[in-house]
């Protein structure tokens, strides 16, 4: 009788502030409502089909797509790396985790500023070390990181690699941490060592927490709006224009609302696949 | 004694995993650190060694200087940010805690199997992100006359900080014994007393960490911060940095990385110190 008395407010709240705009981002998506007002007129799927049709909606989808997929395999390889040897006990490692996790504590529009200055088409400081150091990039017309369409993108993946990272890390921990130390013992005992014990014990333990991390990434990454925003605005001429970005300029920008909020709903089928997975895992991992 | 050869080898390996790792995830922000120390002579001269101080014109006692770094806190509004910042943060965490302990308590002890489903149901919620939701509140935050208000982000922000909150906690609960309680209920204790009295005194620490992580989600979050809040002095950080300090072309880069880095430095302290409960709530709730 109490409990769903504590849980209501809890309850009540989602409702109010996610699903009435979420009600209302779908109700504006089938009208043709601009910029600073809450209704329009009905026009059905028009705003899915035209957007659909628009060459700049099919680089933002494919975008959104290469930007996902190309910084979460990076983050599951480093961080499965990672993790392995973060669990261990070491001297230092208060400092070591320390550095890790600054990507990730960082307010996210900073943290790019960062590498906007990294990545700057002047003083860039990585064209200095190439050009100065390795000598492989020429000084007097080093690569636009930012100005190059596949540049761009390149960076746009590597920056929210960056971020994503010690989070996919803290999720990897987490997971091996719950590994009851007698399946350690088991494996010693039966002579799983090193590698052996990695990919035949620890690996297939880690699957479901490791999976639960890959969702989480996948759906940060693809609802990113920051990082690309701050690191390149969607250019150069729209070649990192991702879901977000797009929606924003047309919704925002140009000032079709409703065309805006259909094209950010194009996300939500791939979201709620993400959704139903991980409840499959989560329910998966409770009963083992 | 070969015990301890191999112990040292191991941890020899783990160093030169880890620590390249370190060095690449914190250079953006060892970056920062440089910057906003330099003279623009030394900044802008795309011959000099970007890693140290350069003496401008052989005067190397004036190679470094921390006038950028003032004219941040006295020329711009960033101390208006901060201050900014900390309100809503403090004003949200806040909200997430009267709402976020009663229904995480309730979820972890009162509703049994019924319980962990709700408890993954509203944690999804936390898989609906800001950018499908921005397009909608933009006006609707207008309509109920709070635009550019700090308002608007003190009562949105919940939605985001509840969902996960709620998760932690339900995960924090479920490690105190239930014979802890019912021991208080046989003493003659009402469950509200109890509660009070005796679970969340113990699961203080677990409450802190609840509080910094929805402290520094507020802190992270850019785009309703961006696309509710017009006026300069009503920013927040992660808005105001990247917006306001950019003026067209013009990048005061020193003061820029200085602004970045003094908050991400104190939230990255603040996270390491609570990783591991963190860790705990994360992996407690649904992966025992």
């Amino acid at each position: 009788m109490l409990a769903p008395l504590l849980i209501a407010p809890a309850v009540i709240y989602i409702l109010l502030v996610v699903g009435i705009p979420f009600g209302w981002a779908i109700y504006l998506s089938l009208t043709d409502a601009i910029g600073g007002s809450l209704t329009g007129n009905w026009v059905g799927l028009d705003n899915f089909t035209n957007a659909w049709q628009d060459d700049n909606f099919r680089k933002a989808l494919r975008n959104t797509l290469i930007f996902t997929i190309g910084s979460q395999a990076i983050v599951l390889v480093g961080a499965a790396i990672l993790s392995h040897y973060l669990i261990r006990e070491f001297r230092g490692k208060w400092l070591i985790r320390l550095l890790i996790i600054l990507p990730w504590a960082a307010p996210v529009a900073l943290g790019t500023l960062g590498w906007l200055w990294i990545f700057d088409s002047l003083f860039s400081v990585i064209n200095w070390t190439l050009g100065h150091v390795f000598g492989v990039v020429d000084s007097s017309d080093p690569p636009q990181w930012l100005g190059r369409p596949n540049l761009a993108l390149l960076a746009v993946i590597i920056v929210h690699a960056w971020r994503i990272l010690p989070f996919a890390v803290i999720i990897f921990l987490a997971g091996l941490a719950s590994i009851p130390s007698e399946v350690d013992d088991a494996a010693k005992i039966d002579g799983a060592t090193g590698f052996k014990k990695l990919f035949y014990v620890t690996l297939p333990l880690q699957l479901p927490i490791a999976l639960v991390a890959l969702l989480f990434g996948i759906v940060f990454t693809a609802a990113d709006f920051a990082v690309v925003y701050v690191l390149t605005a969607g250019g150069p001429f729209n070649s990192t224009q991702m879901l977000t970005t797009w929606s924003f300029q047309i919704g925002i920008n140009s000032g079709s609302l409703g065309e805006g909020a259909a094209i950010s709903l194009y996300l939500f089928p791939l979201l709620a696949m993400v959704s139903v997975a991980m409840l499959f895992f989560a329910k998966r991992a409770q009963v083992s | 004694m070969a015990g301890r050869t191999r112990g040292a080898r191991r941890g020899l390996g783990t160093y030169l995993v880890v620590g390249p790792f370190a060095i690449l995830l914190a250079f953006p922000f060892y970056w920062m650190l440089v910057t906003m120390f330099k003279e623009d002579l030394d900044l802008y001269n795309a011959e000099n060694v970007p890693y140290v101080y350069n003496p401008v014109e052989w005067k190397f006692w004036e190679s470094a200087t921390t006038k950028h770094v003032e004219f941040l806190f006295t020329d711009t509004s960033y101390p208006d940010w901060l201050v900014n910042t900390a309100l809503v943060g403090a004003a949200v965490v806040l909200i997430t805690l009267v709402i976020s302990l009663p229904a995480g308590y309730a979820l972890a002890r009162l509703s049994g199997s019924w319980g962990q489903t709700a408890g993954i149901g509203i944690f999804l919620v936390y898989l609906i992100p800001p950018t499908l939701l921005f397009l909608p509140l933009s006006p609707l935050v207008a309509r109920l006359g709070l635009q550019n208000s700090l308002l608007s982000l003190i009562l949105v922000y919940p939605s985001i900080t509840i969902p996960f909150s709620t998760w932690l906690l339900m995960g924090f609960f479920k490690t105190i014994p239930q014979e802890l309680e019912d021991a208080a209920l046989v003493d003659g204790c009402s469950r509200i007393k109890a509660l009070l009295r005796i679970v969340f005194p113990i699961s203080l620490p677990g409450i802190l960490t609840v509080v910094i992580f929805a402290f520094s989600l507020c802190v992270n979050e850019f785009i309703y911060a961006f696309t509710f809040i017009s006026s300069t002095e009503n920013r927040t950080i992660s808005s105001g940095v990247p917006n306001e300090l950019i003026r067209g072309d013009v990048f005061f880069w020193q003061s820029l990385m200085a602004a970045t880095l003094i908050p991400s430095i104190v939230l990255a302290l603040l996270y390491n110190a609570f990783l591991d409960r963190f860790i705990k709530g994360f992996t407690g709730g649904a992966f025992r």
